[in-house]
Protein backbone atom coordinates (compact mmCIF):
# COMPACT_ATOMS: atom_id res chain seq x y z
CA UNK A 1 0.00 0.00 0.00
CA UNK A 2 1.41 3.77 -0.99
CA UNK A 3 2.73 5.32 2.17
CA UNK A 4 0.13 8.05 2.29
CA UNK A 5 -2.86 5.57 2.31
CA UNK A 6 -1.22 3.56 5.25
CA UNK A 7 -1.02 7.14 7.02
CA UNK A 8 -4.27 7.76 6.06
CA UNK A 9 -5.96 4.22 7.68
CA UNK A 10 -3.71 4.71 10.26
CA UNK A 11 -4.90 8.03 11.08
CA UNK A 12 -8.92 6.83 10.86
CA UNK A 13 -8.39 3.55 12.87
CA UNK A 14 -6.94 6.08 15.76
CA UNK A 15 -9.88 8.86 14.94
CA UNK A 16 -12.55 5.73 15.14
CA UNK A 17 -10.92 4.57 18.80
CA UNK A 18 -11.04 8.07 20.39
CA UNK A 19 -14.44 8.74 18.65
CA UNK A 20 -16.32 6.07 20.04
CA UNK A 21 -15.18 7.03 23.36
CA UNK A 22 -16.71 10.72 22.87
CA UNK A 23 -19.65 9.24 21.25
CA UNK A 24 -20.33 7.29 24.88
CA UNK A 25 -19.75 9.98 27.07
CA UNK A 26 -21.40 12.49 24.70
CA UNK A 27 -24.19 10.31 24.52
CA UNK A 28 -25.01 10.84 28.63
CA UNK A 29 -25.03 14.84 27.97
CA UNK A 30 -27.30 14.52 24.94
CA UNK A 31 -30.44 12.45 27.27
CA UNK A 32 -30.20 14.00 30.20
CA UNK A 33 -30.27 17.64 28.61
CA UNK A 34 -33.27 16.00 26.67
CA UNK A 35 -35.18 15.40 29.62
CA UNK A 36 -33.71 17.81 31.86
CA UNK A 37 -32.75 20.96 29.31
CA UNK A 38 -29.27 20.62 31.28
CA UNK A 39 -25.65 20.10 30.76
CA UNK A 40 -25.12 18.30 33.41
CA UNK A 41 -21.20 19.42 33.62
CA UNK A 42 -20.69 16.63 36.13
CA UNK A 43 -20.79 13.99 33.50
CA UNK A 44 -16.84 14.27 32.64
CA UNK A 45 -16.58 13.48 36.26
CA UNK A 46 -18.88 10.40 36.19
CA UNK A 47 -16.41 9.80 33.30
CA UNK A 48 -13.54 9.46 35.41
CA UNK A 49 -15.14 7.48 38.58
CA UNK A 50 -16.06 5.00 36.19
CA UNK A 51 -12.29 4.50 35.41
CA UNK A 52 -11.45 4.41 39.40
CA UNK A 53 -14.73 1.95 39.60
CA UNK A 54 -12.87 -0.17 37.19
CA UNK A 55 -9.49 0.04 38.57
CA UNK A 56 -10.82 -0.71 42.06
CA UNK A 57 -12.76 -3.79 40.97
CA UNK A 58 -10.14 -5.58 38.68
CA UNK A 59 -7.67 -5.13 41.96
CA UNK A 60 -10.17 -6.96 43.85
CA UNK A 61 -10.90 -9.33 40.74
CA UNK A 62 -7.55 -9.29 39.11
CA UNK A 63 -5.22 -9.24 42.14
CA UNK A 64 -2.60 -11.69 41.80
CA UNK A 65 -1.44 -11.61 38.60
CA UNK A 66 2.13 -9.97 39.55
CA UNK A 67 2.85 -12.81 42.36
CA UNK A 68 3.43 -15.11 39.52
CA UNK A 69 0.54 -17.09 39.29
CA UNK A 70 -0.63 -18.22 35.58
CA UNK A 71 -2.54 -15.67 33.88
CA UNK A 72 -6.27 -16.98 34.02
CA UNK A 73 -6.27 -17.69 30.17
CA UNK A 74 -7.91 -15.92 27.54
CA UNK A 75 -11.47 -17.23 28.48
CA UNK A 76 -11.50 -16.10 32.22
CA UNK A 77 -9.30 -12.71 30.98
CA UNK A 78 -12.48 -11.60 29.07
CA UNK A 79 -14.91 -12.71 31.90
CA UNK A 80 -13.01 -10.57 34.19
CA UNK A 81 -12.36 -7.52 31.80
CA UNK A 82 -16.49 -8.14 31.60
CA UNK A 83 -17.38 -8.20 35.03
CA UNK A 84 -14.85 -5.31 35.59
CA UNK A 85 -17.26 -3.07 33.09
CA UNK A 86 -20.20 -4.28 34.04
CA UNK A 87 -19.12 -3.35 37.85
CA UNK A 88 -17.77 -0.06 36.75
CA UNK A 89 -21.33 0.95 34.93
CA UNK A 90 -23.40 -0.24 37.63
CA UNK A 91 -21.42 1.98 40.35
CA UNK A 92 -21.60 4.97 37.89
CA UNK A 93 -25.64 4.05 37.34
CA UNK A 94 -26.56 4.29 41.29
CA UNK A 95 -23.57 7.69 41.45
CA UNK A 96 -25.75 9.22 38.33
CA UNK A 97 -29.18 8.02 40.45
CA UNK A 98 -27.43 10.10 43.68
CA UNK A 99 -26.14 12.88 41.35
CA UNK A 100 -30.11 13.30 40.04
CA UNK A 101 -31.50 12.56 43.60
CA UNK A 102 -30.09 14.80 45.71
CA UNK A 103 -28.40 17.81 43.25
CA UNK A 104 -30.41 18.27 40.36
CA UNK A 105 -33.91 17.38 41.73
CA UNK A 106 -34.29 19.47 44.92
CA UNK A 107 -33.88 22.35 42.27
CA UNK A 108 -36.35 21.23 39.80
CA UNK A 109 -38.70 23.91 38.45
CA UNK A 110 -36.25 26.78 39.73
CA UNK A 111 -34.57 29.09 37.20
CA UNK A 112 -32.16 27.27 35.21
CA UNK A 113 -29.04 28.77 35.89
CA UNK A 114 -29.45 27.46 39.43
CA UNK A 115 -29.03 23.50 38.31
CA UNK A 116 -25.95 25.06 36.06
CA UNK A 117 -24.13 26.35 38.81
CA UNK A 118 -25.23 23.09 40.94
CA UNK A 119 -23.26 20.45 37.79
CA UNK A 120 -20.42 22.67 38.04
CA UNK A 121 -20.46 22.22 41.98
CA UNK A 122 -20.56 18.37 41.54
CA UNK A 123 -17.75 18.65 39.83
CA UNK A 124 -15.77 20.04 42.13
CA UNK A 125 -16.94 18.25 44.51
CA UNK A 126 -16.05 14.81 42.73
CA UNK A 127 -12.61 16.61 41.00
CA UNK A 128 -11.34 17.39 44.39
CA UNK A 129 -12.96 14.72 46.71
CA UNK A 130 -11.24 12.55 44.85
CA UNK A 131 -7.90 13.39 45.14
CA UNK A 132 -8.23 13.56 48.99
CA UNK A 133 -5.73 11.41 50.81
CA UNK A 134 -7.25 7.66 51.24
CA UNK A 135 -9.53 7.12 54.47
CA UNK A 136 -8.05 5.00 56.66
CA UNK A 137 -9.58 1.37 57.08
CA UNK A 138 -11.08 0.78 53.65
CA UNK A 139 -10.80 -2.13 52.06
CA UNK A 140 -9.09 -0.43 49.03
CA UNK A 141 -7.28 3.02 48.95
CA UNK A 142 -9.96 5.37 48.81
CA UNK A 143 -9.88 8.46 47.95
CA UNK A 144 -7.27 7.93 45.41
CA UNK A 145 -5.32 11.36 46.14
CA UNK A 146 -4.01 13.07 43.39
CA UNK A 147 -0.91 10.79 42.13
CA UNK A 148 -1.81 9.27 38.85
CA UNK A 149 -2.91 5.56 39.07
CA UNK A 150 -2.28 2.62 36.41
CA UNK A 151 -5.28 0.78 35.27
CA UNK A 152 -3.97 -3.10 35.42
CA UNK A 153 -4.38 -5.06 31.90
CA UNK A 154 -7.49 -6.71 31.27
CA UNK A 155 -6.93 -8.52 28.73
CA UNK A 156 -3.28 -9.25 26.80
CA UNK A 157 -2.42 -6.91 24.12
CA UNK A 158 -2.23 -8.52 20.67
CA UNK A 159 -0.87 -6.13 18.28
CA UNK A 160 -1.20 -6.74 14.42
CA UNK A 161 -0.17 -4.87 11.27
CA UNK A 162 -2.96 -4.93 7.71
CA UNK A 163 -0.67 -3.51 5.13
CA UNK A 164 1.17 -1.53 7.77
CA UNK A 165 -1.60 -0.55 9.71
CA UNK A 166 -1.61 -1.06 13.60
CA UNK A 167 -4.19 -2.41 14.63
CA UNK A 168 -4.44 -3.75 18.41
CA UNK A 169 -6.91 -6.16 19.67
CA UNK A 170 -7.77 -3.17 22.10
CA UNK A 171 -8.98 -0.77 18.89
CA UNK A 172 -11.36 -4.03 17.78
CA UNK A 173 -12.86 -5.02 21.32
CA UNK A 174 -13.18 -1.13 21.83
CA UNK A 175 -14.97 -0.50 18.50
CA UNK A 176 -17.29 -3.73 18.77
CA UNK A 177 -17.82 -3.30 22.65
CA UNK A 178 -19.05 0.75 21.30
CA UNK A 179 -21.05 -0.03 18.54
CA UNK A 180 -22.62 -2.84 20.54
CA UNK A 181 -23.57 -0.08 23.63
CA UNK A 182 -24.82 2.29 21.06
CA UNK A 183 -27.55 -0.20 18.99
CA UNK A 184 -28.49 -1.47 22.61
CA UNK A 185 -29.10 1.93 23.79
CA UNK A 186 -31.10 2.88 20.04
CA UNK A 187 -33.20 -0.18 20.76
CA UNK A 188 -34.27 0.50 24.58
CA UNK A 189 -34.74 4.42 22.79
CA UNK A 190 -36.74 3.33 20.31
CA UNK A 191 -38.12 0.55 21.22
CA UNK A 192 -38.80 0.26 24.48
CA UNK A 193 -41.41 1.63 26.90
CA UNK A 194 -39.14 3.53 29.20
CA UNK A 195 -37.26 5.35 26.15
CA UNK A 196 -40.70 6.31 24.43
CA UNK A 197 -41.48 8.20 27.81
CA UNK A 198 -38.15 9.09 28.10
CA UNK A 199 -38.89 10.73 24.34
CA UNK A 200 -42.07 12.38 25.40
CA UNK A 201 -40.76 13.49 28.61
CA UNK A 202 -37.76 15.31 26.31
CA UNK A 203 -40.57 16.68 24.12
CA UNK A 204 -42.43 17.94 26.83
CA UNK A 205 -42.58 17.02 30.64
CA UNK A 206 -45.81 18.08 31.11
CA UNK A 207 -47.71 16.52 28.83
CA UNK A 208 -46.08 13.06 29.22
CA UNK A 209 -46.96 13.36 33.48
CA UNK A 210 -50.92 13.61 31.63
CA UNK A 211 -50.03 10.46 30.03
CA UNK A 212 -49.20 8.70 33.61
CA UNK A 213 -45.82 8.87 32.64
CA UNK A 214 -43.76 9.32 36.52
CA UNK A 215 -41.46 12.11 34.82
CA UNK A 216 -39.05 12.08 37.66
CA UNK A 217 -38.43 8.06 37.82
CA UNK A 218 -38.12 8.66 34.04
CA UNK A 219 -35.41 11.42 34.18
CA UNK A 220 -33.12 9.41 37.38
CA UNK A 221 -33.46 6.25 34.91
CA UNK A 222 -32.12 8.89 32.23
CA UNK A 223 -29.13 9.58 34.28
CA UNK A 224 -28.55 6.16 35.35
CA UNK A 225 -28.06 5.19 31.97
CA UNK A 226 -26.07 8.30 30.45
CA UNK A 227 -23.21 7.23 33.61
CA UNK A 228 -22.87 3.90 32.88
CA UNK A 229 -22.36 4.36 28.99
CA UNK A 230 -20.00 7.16 30.65
CA UNK A 231 -18.16 4.09 32.64
CA UNK A 232 -18.36 2.16 29.85
CA UNK A 233 -16.72 4.59 27.81
CA UNK A 234 -13.68 5.20 30.80
CA UNK A 235 -13.02 1.03 30.67
CA UNK A 236 -12.76 1.00 26.82
CA UNK A 237 -10.16 4.10 27.05
CA UNK A 238 -8.64 3.07 30.02
CA UNK A 239 -7.40 -0.43 29.05
CA UNK A 240 -5.49 1.07 26.40
CA UNK A 241 -4.33 3.94 27.56
CA UNK A 242 -4.20 3.69 31.26
CA UNK A 243 -3.22 5.85 33.51
CA UNK A 244 -5.99 7.66 35.15
CA UNK A 245 -6.20 10.30 37.53
CA UNK A 246 -9.42 12.29 39.44
CA UNK A 247 -8.86 15.59 36.96
CA UNK A 248 -8.73 12.86 34.24
CA UNK A 249 -12.45 13.27 33.30
CA UNK A 250 -12.34 17.22 32.81
CA UNK A 251 -11.45 17.58 29.03
CA UNK A 252 -12.86 14.31 27.37
CA UNK A 253 -15.75 15.79 29.22
CA UNK A 254 -15.57 19.02 27.50
CA UNK A 255 -15.19 17.04 24.39
CA UNK A 256 -17.43 14.92 24.61
CA UNK A 257 -20.21 18.01 25.25
CA UNK A 258 -18.55 19.52 22.00
CA UNK A 259 -19.87 16.01 20.07
CA UNK A 260 -23.23 16.54 21.72
CA UNK A 261 -23.37 20.18 20.80
CA UNK A 262 -22.19 19.76 17.21
CA UNK A 263 -24.38 16.43 16.68
CA UNK A 264 -27.27 18.57 18.01
CA UNK A 265 -28.04 18.79 21.54
CA UNK A 266 -30.87 16.45 22.86
CA UNK A 267 -30.45 14.12 19.86
CA UNK A 268 -29.50 10.30 20.52
CA UNK A 269 -28.04 9.75 16.75
CA UNK A 270 -26.50 13.43 17.02
CA UNK A 271 -24.28 12.39 19.51
CA UNK A 272 -22.99 9.11 18.10
CA UNK A 273 -21.96 11.13 14.49
CA UNK A 274 -21.19 14.37 16.40
CA UNK A 275 -18.44 12.03 18.90
CA UNK A 276 -16.94 9.88 15.74
CA UNK A 277 -16.59 13.54 13.46
CA UNK A 278 -15.15 14.94 16.48
CA UNK A 279 -12.02 11.89 17.05
CA UNK A 280 -12.16 11.83 13.57
CA UNK A 281 -11.28 15.92 13.21
CA UNK A 282 -8.83 16.00 16.01
CA UNK A 283 -6.70 12.65 15.33
CA UNK A 284 -6.69 13.66 11.02
CA UNK A 285 -5.60 17.77 12.07
CA UNK A 286 -3.12 16.45 14.72
CA UNK A 287 -2.08 14.03 12.07
CA UNK A 288 -1.66 16.10 9.07
CA UNK A 289 -0.37 19.92 10.97
CA UNK A 290 0.60 19.82 14.33
CA UNK A 291 0.09 17.31 17.19
CA UNK A 292 -0.07 20.71 19.82
CA UNK A 293 -3.69 21.51 18.05
CA UNK A 294 -5.37 18.85 19.01
CA UNK A 295 -7.04 19.77 22.15
CA UNK A 296 -7.95 23.06 20.29
CA UNK A 297 -10.08 21.18 17.47
CA UNK A 298 -12.78 20.48 19.70
CA UNK A 299 -13.35 23.98 21.04
CA UNK A 300 -12.77 25.32 17.49
CA UNK A 301 -15.49 23.19 16.26
CA UNK A 302 -17.52 24.45 19.53
CA UNK A 303 -17.28 28.03 18.07
CA UNK A 304 -18.05 27.07 14.71
CA UNK A 305 -21.33 24.99 15.27
CA UNK A 306 -22.14 27.91 17.72
CA UNK A 307 -21.82 30.39 15.00
CA UNK A 308 -23.28 29.00 12.05
CA UNK A 309 -25.40 26.16 13.03
CA UNK A 310 -26.54 26.01 16.76
CA UNK A 311 -28.68 23.25 16.19
CA UNK A 312 -26.42 20.63 15.20
CA UNK A 313 -25.76 18.58 12.62
CA UNK A 314 -29.34 16.51 13.94
CA UNK A 315 -30.81 19.37 15.95
CA UNK A 316 -34.15 20.37 14.30
CA UNK A 317 -35.45 23.84 15.06
CA UNK A 318 -39.38 22.79 16.04
CA UNK A 319 -42.34 24.50 14.82
CA UNK A 320 -45.56 24.15 15.98
CA UNK A 321 -48.54 23.78 13.73
CA UNK A 322 -51.56 25.83 14.61
CA UNK B 1 -78.38 17.05 40.01
CA UNK B 2 -77.42 13.63 41.66
CA UNK B 3 -76.05 13.81 44.93
CA UNK B 4 -72.14 13.24 44.32
CA UNK B 5 -70.82 15.14 41.40
CA UNK B 6 -68.10 12.99 39.34
CA UNK B 7 -65.79 16.01 39.74
CA UNK B 8 -66.18 18.62 41.83
CA UNK B 9 -64.14 21.91 41.88
CA UNK B 10 -64.24 24.35 44.93
CA UNK B 11 -63.15 27.99 45.10
CA UNK B 12 -60.05 27.28 42.83
CA UNK B 13 -57.75 30.43 42.22
CA UNK B 14 -54.36 29.85 40.48
CA UNK B 15 -51.94 32.93 40.40
CA UNK B 16 -49.33 33.81 37.58
CA UNK B 17 -47.00 35.81 39.49
CA UNK B 18 -49.00 38.86 41.10
CA UNK B 19 -52.18 38.12 38.53
CA UNK B 20 -54.74 36.37 40.42
CA UNK B 21 -55.44 34.55 36.69
CA UNK B 22 -58.60 32.23 38.78
CA UNK B 23 -60.88 34.27 41.21
CA UNK B 24 -62.24 31.20 42.96
CA UNK B 25 -63.75 28.66 40.69
CA UNK B 26 -66.12 26.41 41.73
CA UNK B 27 -67.56 23.98 39.04
CA UNK B 28 -69.44 20.52 39.18
CA UNK B 29 -69.44 17.89 36.56
CA UNK B 30 -71.81 14.98 37.29
CA UNK B 31 -71.01 11.20 35.91
CA UNK B 32 -71.38 11.20 32.04
CA UNK B 33 -72.36 14.92 32.15
CA UNK B 34 -70.92 17.19 29.24
CA UNK B 35 -70.45 21.19 30.95
CA UNK B 36 -69.10 23.66 28.80
CA UNK B 37 -66.65 26.63 29.89
CA UNK B 38 -67.25 29.54 28.04
CA UNK B 39 -65.67 33.05 28.12
CA UNK B 40 -63.35 35.68 26.50
CA UNK B 41 -59.49 35.15 25.78
CA UNK B 42 -58.25 35.63 29.21
CA UNK B 43 -61.39 34.95 31.04
CA UNK B 44 -59.51 31.94 33.02
CA UNK B 45 -60.78 29.07 30.81
CA UNK B 46 -57.45 27.18 30.37
CA UNK B 47 -56.34 28.00 32.79
CA UNK B 48 -59.02 26.23 35.28
CA UNK B 49 -58.51 22.90 33.14
CA UNK B 50 -54.79 22.94 33.75
CA UNK B 51 -54.75 23.55 37.61
CA UNK B 52 -57.49 20.37 37.40
CA UNK B 53 -55.44 18.12 35.73
CA UNK B 54 -52.19 19.73 37.35
CA UNK B 55 -50.35 20.76 34.54
CA UNK B 56 -50.03 24.65 36.10
CA UNK B 57 -50.05 24.46 40.34
CA UNK B 58 -53.27 25.66 41.63
CA UNK B 59 -52.43 28.41 44.73
CA UNK B 60 -56.21 27.88 46.63
CA UNK B 61 -59.32 25.41 46.15
CA UNK B 62 -59.67 22.13 46.22
CA UNK B 63 -60.23 20.06 43.38
CA UNK B 64 -61.82 16.34 43.76
CA UNK B 65 -62.89 13.62 41.70
CA UNK B 66 -65.17 10.66 42.99
CA UNK B 67 -64.57 12.51 46.37
CA UNK B 68 -60.88 12.20 46.19
CA UNK B 69 -58.77 15.23 46.41
CA UNK B 70 -56.49 15.48 43.34
CA UNK B 71 -54.72 18.67 44.41
CA UNK B 72 -52.50 16.16 46.51
CA UNK B 73 -51.56 13.73 43.86
CA UNK B 74 -48.70 13.97 41.57
CA UNK B 75 -50.12 15.29 38.68
CA UNK B 76 -48.79 11.83 36.58
CA UNK B 77 -51.34 9.78 39.05
CA UNK B 78 -54.63 11.36 37.45
CA UNK B 79 -54.69 9.26 34.31
CA UNK B 80 -55.24 5.91 36.21
CA UNK B 81 -57.84 7.54 38.27
CA UNK B 82 -60.16 7.79 35.20
CA UNK B 83 -58.94 11.46 34.19
CA UNK B 84 -57.70 12.92 30.56
CA UNK B 85 -57.02 16.02 29.47
CA UNK B 86 -56.36 16.57 25.74
CA UNK B 87 -54.75 20.07 26.34
CA UNK B 88 -54.66 23.42 24.28
CA UNK B 89 -51.84 23.25 21.65
CA UNK B 90 -53.02 19.75 21.93
CA UNK B 91 -49.97 18.82 23.57
CA UNK B 92 -48.89 15.97 20.45
CA UNK B 93 -44.99 14.73 20.75
CA UNK B 94 -43.98 16.04 17.39
CA UNK B 95 -41.16 14.07 17.07
CA UNK B 96 -42.73 11.09 17.80
CA UNK B 97 -44.64 8.51 15.46
CA UNK B 98 -48.22 8.76 15.32
CA UNK B 99 -48.78 5.24 16.49
CA UNK B 100 -46.61 6.00 19.77
CA UNK B 101 -48.17 9.20 20.46
CA UNK B 102 -51.77 7.07 20.56
CA UNK B 103 -50.51 3.95 22.80
CA UNK B 104 -48.61 7.17 25.10
CA UNK B 105 -52.39 7.20 25.55
CA UNK B 106 -52.41 4.20 27.49
CA UNK B 107 -48.87 3.91 28.52
CA UNK B 108 -50.05 3.04 32.10
CA UNK B 109 -52.73 -0.05 30.67
CA UNK B 110 -51.99 -3.22 30.79
CA UNK B 111 -54.96 -4.95 29.11
CA UNK B 112 -53.08 -5.65 25.92
CA UNK B 113 -56.18 -6.78 24.32
CA UNK B 114 -58.45 -4.43 25.28
CA UNK B 115 -55.52 -1.29 24.29
CA UNK B 116 -55.58 -3.36 21.11
CA UNK B 117 -59.46 -2.86 20.67
CA UNK B 118 -59.72 0.95 21.15
CA UNK B 119 -56.85 1.48 18.61
CA UNK B 120 -58.88 -0.30 16.15
CA UNK B 121 -61.65 2.09 17.41
CA UNK B 122 -59.73 5.33 17.31
CA UNK B 123 -58.21 3.99 14.03
CA UNK B 124 -61.91 3.21 12.55
CA UNK B 125 -63.28 7.02 14.13
CA UNK B 126 -60.35 8.95 12.28
CA UNK B 127 -59.11 6.33 9.39
CA UNK B 128 -56.44 9.28 9.30
CA UNK B 129 -54.39 7.89 12.38
CA UNK B 130 -54.25 4.68 10.67
CA UNK B 131 -53.11 5.71 7.38
CA UNK B 132 -49.89 7.92 9.20
CA UNK B 133 -49.28 5.74 12.04
CA UNK B 134 -45.85 5.72 10.98
CA UNK B 135 -45.31 9.05 10.56
CA UNK B 136 -43.44 11.58 13.06
CA UNK B 137 -47.03 13.36 14.24
CA UNK B 138 -45.24 16.70 13.54
CA UNK B 139 -46.06 15.94 9.66
CA UNK B 140 -49.76 15.74 10.33
CA UNK B 141 -52.04 18.54 10.04
CA UNK B 142 -53.55 21.00 12.20
CA UNK B 143 -57.00 18.95 12.60
CA UNK B 144 -55.37 16.23 12.04
CA UNK B 145 -53.42 16.68 15.42
CA UNK B 146 -56.47 17.72 17.11
CA UNK B 147 -57.96 14.28 15.92
CA UNK B 148 -54.76 12.79 17.64
CA UNK B 149 -55.04 14.92 20.85
CA UNK B 150 -59.00 13.54 21.32
CA UNK B 151 -57.63 10.03 20.05
CA UNK B 152 -55.03 9.88 22.84
CA UNK B 153 -57.07 11.21 25.54
CA UNK B 154 -59.41 8.09 25.17
CA UNK B 155 -56.99 5.83 24.86
CA UNK B 156 -56.86 5.48 28.69
CA UNK B 157 -60.64 4.82 28.86
CA UNK B 158 -61.47 8.30 31.10
CA UNK B 159 -64.28 8.10 33.12
CA UNK B 160 -63.65 12.60 32.63
CA UNK B 161 -62.11 14.02 29.86
CA UNK B 162 -61.15 17.83 29.63
CA UNK B 163 -60.81 19.03 26.64
CA UNK B 164 -59.30 22.57 25.41
CA UNK B 165 -60.85 24.40 22.30
CA UNK B 166 -60.98 21.11 20.62
CA UNK B 167 -61.92 22.99 16.80
CA UNK B 168 -59.24 25.74 17.31
CA UNK B 169 -58.56 27.24 13.94
CA UNK B 170 -60.02 23.70 12.13
CA UNK B 171 -62.29 23.74 8.99
CA UNK B 172 -66.25 23.20 9.62
CA UNK B 173 -66.18 20.00 8.71
CA UNK B 174 -63.39 18.58 10.79
CA UNK B 175 -65.22 20.53 13.38
CA UNK B 176 -68.39 18.64 12.83
CA UNK B 177 -66.41 15.21 12.57
CA UNK B 178 -64.58 16.12 16.30
CA UNK B 179 -67.91 17.13 17.92
CA UNK B 180 -69.59 14.10 16.49
CA UNK B 181 -67.51 11.70 18.19
CA UNK B 182 -67.65 13.99 21.38
CA UNK B 183 -71.11 13.27 21.04
CA UNK B 184 -70.58 9.34 20.38
CA UNK B 185 -67.95 8.94 23.43
CA UNK B 186 -70.08 10.91 25.74
CA UNK B 187 -73.01 8.66 24.92
CA UNK B 188 -71.07 5.49 26.06
CA UNK B 189 -70.81 7.12 29.23
CA UNK B 190 -67.68 9.55 29.27
CA UNK B 191 -67.71 13.18 31.13
CA UNK B 192 -66.81 15.76 28.87
CA UNK B 193 -65.73 19.19 30.57
CA UNK B 194 -64.98 21.26 27.20
CA UNK B 195 -63.49 24.56 27.03
CA UNK B 196 -64.23 25.97 23.32
CA UNK B 197 -64.29 29.66 21.77
CA UNK B 198 -66.74 27.91 19.53
CA UNK B 199 -69.32 28.86 21.73
CA UNK B 200 -72.36 27.47 19.60
CA UNK B 201 -71.34 24.51 19.32
CA UNK B 202 -70.47 24.25 22.46
CA UNK B 203 -73.38 24.92 24.16
CA UNK B 204 -75.17 22.75 21.52
CA UNK B 205 -72.98 19.70 22.83
CA UNK B 206 -73.53 20.87 26.58
CA UNK B 207 -76.12 19.74 29.16
CA UNK B 208 -74.92 22.69 31.35
CA UNK B 209 -72.24 25.46 30.52
CA UNK B 210 -70.51 28.36 32.60
CA UNK B 211 -69.35 31.64 31.59
CA UNK B 212 -66.63 32.67 32.90
CA UNK B 213 -65.29 36.77 32.88
CA UNK B 214 -62.19 37.95 34.40
CA UNK B 215 -61.45 34.30 36.34
CA UNK B 216 -64.69 34.32 38.12
CA UNK B 217 -68.03 32.04 36.85
CA UNK B 218 -71.11 34.97 35.64
CA UNK B 219 -73.15 32.70 34.78
CA UNK B 220 -74.48 29.60 34.81
CA UNK B 221 -77.21 27.47 33.16
CA UNK B 222 -78.24 24.84 30.82
CA UNK B 223 -76.90 25.05 27.41
CA UNK B 224 -80.18 25.66 25.97
CA UNK B 225 -80.60 28.46 28.61
CA UNK B 226 -77.74 30.21 28.06
CA UNK B 227 -77.99 29.65 23.85
CA UNK B 228 -81.20 31.74 24.46
CA UNK B 229 -79.48 34.27 26.90
CA UNK B 230 -79.06 37.76 24.99
CA UNK B 231 -76.41 38.27 26.88
CA UNK B 232 -74.63 35.15 25.54
CA UNK B 233 -75.76 35.71 22.54
CA UNK B 234 -74.16 38.85 22.15
CA UNK B 235 -71.32 38.15 23.75
CA UNK B 236 -70.08 34.63 22.36
CA UNK B 237 -72.19 34.10 19.34
CA UNK B 238 -71.72 37.61 17.66
CA UNK B 239 -74.88 38.45 17.56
Amino acid sequence: MPARLVELLQHLVNGLSVGTIYALIALGYTMVYGVLKLINFAHGDVYMVGAFSGYYLAGRLVPERAAGAPPPGLAGATLQAALVTLGAMAVCALLGLAIERFAYRPLRGRARLTSLITAIGVSLLLEYGFQLQPIRGLPVAFPPGPTPRFFPELLPRADWSLGGVSLSNYDVIGLAVAVALMIGLQLVVYRTRFGTAMRAVSFDPKVAALMGIPVDRIIAGTFALGSALAAAAAILNAVPRPQIHPLFGLLPGLKAFVAAVLGGIGSVPGAMVGGLALGLAEELVAGYTASSFKDAIAFTVLILVLLFRPDGLFGRARVEKV
Amino acid sequence: MSAAPLLEVRDLRVHYGAIEALRGVSLEVAAGEVVALIGANGAGKSTTLRAISRMIRATAGSVRLDGEELLRLPPHRLVARGLAHAPEGRGIFLDLSVGENLALGAWLRRDRAGVAADRARMHDLFPILAERRDQPAGTLSGGEQQMLAVARALMSRPRLLLLDEPSLGLAPQVVERIFGVLREVNRAGVALLLVEQNAHQALRLAHRALVLETGEVAMRGTGPELLASPEVRRAYLGE
